[in-house]
C-alpha cells in the first residue's frame, strides 16, 4: 500500500515540475549552479571510472579473443560494449553516487530546517525554485557525461590493448570503427537522458519527503540513491529492448564483430 | 502558475511603511470592523494523532496575541495553518475576510506575501549569504532594481541592529542571536501585515531573549503589523502580547474539552480559572511529577 501510495505521490510530484518547467523557466543564477555542480565537478569522476572501465574490458576479453586469434577484434568489442551500455550506465551510476546522494541530502537538511516552508511562506514555489534547476541540469548534462565516459572507455581500452598488448594498432582502430554504428551512440545518448532525469527526479522526492533528524537526511541520500540505481537498470532493459526493435526494424542484418 | 510571479507595485509596499505610534495602533486595533485571521473548527491529523481539534479563533488588526503551551501542543502547526504551510484536515482559515479554501495557488501566494514568518531557528538559506536571504523576498517579488534591493537590504539589517558587514557573511558563520535577526529583517523586507514568530527565544541567552522581545515591541511601534507570536517564555508572551492563548496538548484532554485553556489579556494568566494555566505560567510540573513517578510519562 505504501508502495502504490509513493509512486501516486512522486507522479504528482513530477507532474508538478513539469508544469513549472513548461510554464515558468527558472532564473538563471539556481540553472548556473546546477549545471556546476552537476556537470563540471561530476566530469573528472566520470573520466577517470571510464578510462578504468575501458581498460578492464580489455583485460577481462583479451584471454577469449586471443585463445580464437582474434585479438584485433578487441577494440569492436570493447567500444560497443562501452557505447551502447557501459557507457551510459557508468556515468549515470556516478551521477547518482554524487549528485543524486546530494541533492537528497541538501533537500532533506533544508526541510528539517524548514527551509523549504520559508521558501513556499515568501511566495517561492518549492519545486520550482529547487527542483526545476536540477532536473534540468541533470538531462541536459548527463548526454555530455556519457560521451566523456564512452570516449575515455575507448581512449583505455585502445591503452591497454594496443599499447600494453600489443595488439595491431591500424587493425584495432578499423575493427573498432566497423563495431560501432551511429545508432549505437544515439541510443546510449538517448538512454543517459532518461537515466538523467530518473536520477533528478528519485533525488528531489526523497530530499523533499525526508524524515526529522540527522538519520532522516542520511535515509533520505542513501535510498535517493539506491532507487535511482534500482531505476536505472530497470530503465535501461526497458529501453534497450525498445531501441534494439527498432535497430533491427532500420537495419535487418545488424552488425557483426565477425 | 504564473500570478506568483506577478509583480507588487514597490510603492505600494513603502507605502505600508508608517511610523506609527503604539497608542496609534491601539486606536486601530479598537477601530475595526472585522477580524484580519478568523479560525472556524479548525482540525490538523497527521496519520492517526490528533493534533487539533475544533479550533475557533479571530485576530483583529493591529493585536499582537501570543499563542503559549507546552511542546507538542500544536502551537506552531496552528501557526503553519493560518499561513497555508499545513493544509486542516477539516474547517477554515479567512484572511481579511477572504477564505484560504477557496484559493488558488496565485492567489495563496499573494496573501503569503502580506505574511512575514519568523522561523525557530531562522530557516536562513545556507547556500546564500546574509544579503541575499534579506533580498530573496524582494527578488521574488521582481519589482525593484538591484540598487533599491540593496538599500532597503541595508536598511532592514540596520533595523534589527545589524552593521552592513554581517551582509555579506554566510548564516553558518552568525550566532543564534544575529541569525534571529537577520530572519527578522527577511520577514519585514516586504513590509507584511502580519508577523508570526515561532519560538522567537528559544535557544538564546536572557540577553538576547530581551533584544528579541524589544525588536518586536519596535516592529510594531514602527509598521502598522498584526503580530502572532507562538512561543513558551511566559516572559516574552507577557512582554508584547496583548492577548494570550494557552493550547493543551490534545492527547491529554477528553473529547469535550477545548483545546485552549485560556484566551485573555497577560495580565490575567497568573489568576486563570484552570489550574492548568497558572501551572504552566508559574513553570510547575503539577501531576506530571505523579506521571513520572508512576512511569506513565509521555
Amino acid at each position: 500500500m505504501d508502495g502504490i501510495t509513493t509512486i501516486g505521490d512522486m507522479t504528482l510530484f513530477t507532474w508538478r515540475m513539469l508544469k513549472w518547467l513548461f510554464t515558468r523557466p527558472p532564473c538563471r543564477g539556481t540553472v548556473l549552479v546546477n549545471f556546476y555542480q552537476v556537470g563540471a565537478l561530476s566530469l573528472p569522476v566520470v573520466a577517470l571510472t571510464g578510462t578504468f572501465i575501458g581498460m578492464v574490458l580489455a583485460v577481462q576479453s583479451y584471454a577469449q579473443f586471443h585463445a580464437i586469434g582474434l585479438d584485433s577484434r578487441l577494440g569492436a568489442v570493447i567500444n560497443s560494449t562501452l557505447v551502447k551500455e557501459l557507457g551510459p550506465v557508468l556515468a549515470a551510476t556516478m551521477l547518482a553516487g554524487r549528485v543524486g546522494g546530494a541533492m537528497a541530502a541538501v533537500l532533506g537538511t533544508m526541510r528539517v530546517t524548514e527551509q523549504i516552508d520559508a521558501l513556499t511562506a515568501m511566495g517561492a514555489d518549492p519545486i520550482h525554485y529547487l527542483v526545476v534547476p536540477r532536473f534540468l541540469a541533470c538531462i541536459l548534462l548527463i548526454p555530455s557525461l556519457t560521451i566523456m565516459a564512452d570516449f575515455m572507455g575507448i581512449v583505455g581500452g585502445y591503452f591497454y590493448s594496443v599499447i600494453i598488448l600489443g595488439i595491431d594498432h591500424a587493425a584495432y582502430l578499423n575493427h573498432s570503427r566497423d563495431g560501432v554504428t551511429g545508432f549505437d551512440l544515439f541510443s546510449g545518448i538517448f538512454k543517459s537522458v532518461f537515466f538523467g532525469s530518473t536520477i533528478a527526479i528519485v533525488s528531489c522526492y526523497r530530499g523533499f519527503n525526508c524524515e526529522a533528524g540527522a538519520e532522516g537526511v542520511g535515509k533520505a541520500a542513501t535510498t535517493a540513491f539506491v532507487y535511482s540505481f534500482v531505476l536505472i537498470l530497470a530503465v535501461d532493459l526497458f529501453l534497450t529492448i525498445v531501441m534494439n526493435s527498432i535497430y533491427y526494424t532500420i537495419y535487418p542484418n545488424g552488425t557483426s564483430f565477425l | 502558475m504564473s500570478e506568483s510571479s506577478e509583480p507588487v507595485d514597490d510603492e505600494e509596499l513603502f507605502d505600508r511603511e508608517t511610523e506609527i505610534s503604539p497608542e496609534s495602533s491601539a486606536d486601530q486595533s479598537s477601530s475595526v470592523e472585522h477580524p484580519l485571521i478568523m479560525a472556524r473548527d479548525i482540525s490538523v491529523v497527521f496519520d492517526d494523532q490528533s493534533v487539533l481539534l475544533n479550533i475557533n479563533m479571530e485576530i483583529t488588526r493591529g493585536q499582537t496575541v501570543a499563542i503559549i503551551g507546552e511542546s507538542g501542543c500544536g502551537k506552531t502547526v496552528f501557526m503553519k495553518t493560518l499561513v497555508g504551510l499545513v493544509n486542516p484536515t477539516c474547517g477554515e482559515i479567512y484572511f481579511d475576510g477572504e477564505g484560504l479554501h477557496h484559493m488558488g495557488y496565485g492567489e495563496l501566494t499573494r496573501v503569503r506575501r502580506r505574511f512575514g514568518f519568523v522561523f525557530q531557528n531562522a530557516a536562513l538559506f545556507d547556500s546564500m549569504s546574509v544579503f541575499e536571504n534579506v533580498a530573496f523576498p524582494l527578488r521574488q517579488s521582481e519589482v525593484v532594481s538591484e540598487t533599491v534591493v540593496e538599500e532597503r537590504v541595508l536598511q532592514h539589517l540596520a533595523e534589527v541592529g545589524l552593521p552592513s558587514n554581517v551582509a555579506s557573511k554566510r548564516p553558518a558563520e552568525l550566532s543564534g542571536g544575529m541569525r534571529k535577526r537577520v530572519g527578522l529583517a527577511r520577514a519585514l523586507i516586504l513590509k507584511p501585515e502580519v508577523v508570526v514568530y515561532d519560538e522567537p527565544t528559544t535557544g538564546l541567552d536572557p540577553i538576547m531573549s530581551d533584544v528579541i522581545n524589544e525588536l518586536i515591541l519596535d516592529t510594531r511601534r514602527r509598521y502598522p503589523v498584526t503580530s502572532v507570536v507562538v512561543t513558551h517564555d511566559m516572559h516574552t508572551a507577557r512582554k508584547v502580547a496583548d492577548r494570550v492563548l494557552m493550547f493543551y496538548p490534545r492527547s491529554r484532554l477528553d473529547d469535550a474539552e477545548s483545546q485552549v485553556l485560556f484566551d485573555g489579556p497577560p495580565s490575567d494568566l497568573e489568576h486563570a480559572e484552570d489550574r492548568r494555566v497558572r501551572q504552566f505560567v508559574r513553570g510547575e510540573a503539577g501531576e506530571r511529577l505523579n506521571e513520572l513517578s508512576q512511569g506513565l510519562s509521555v
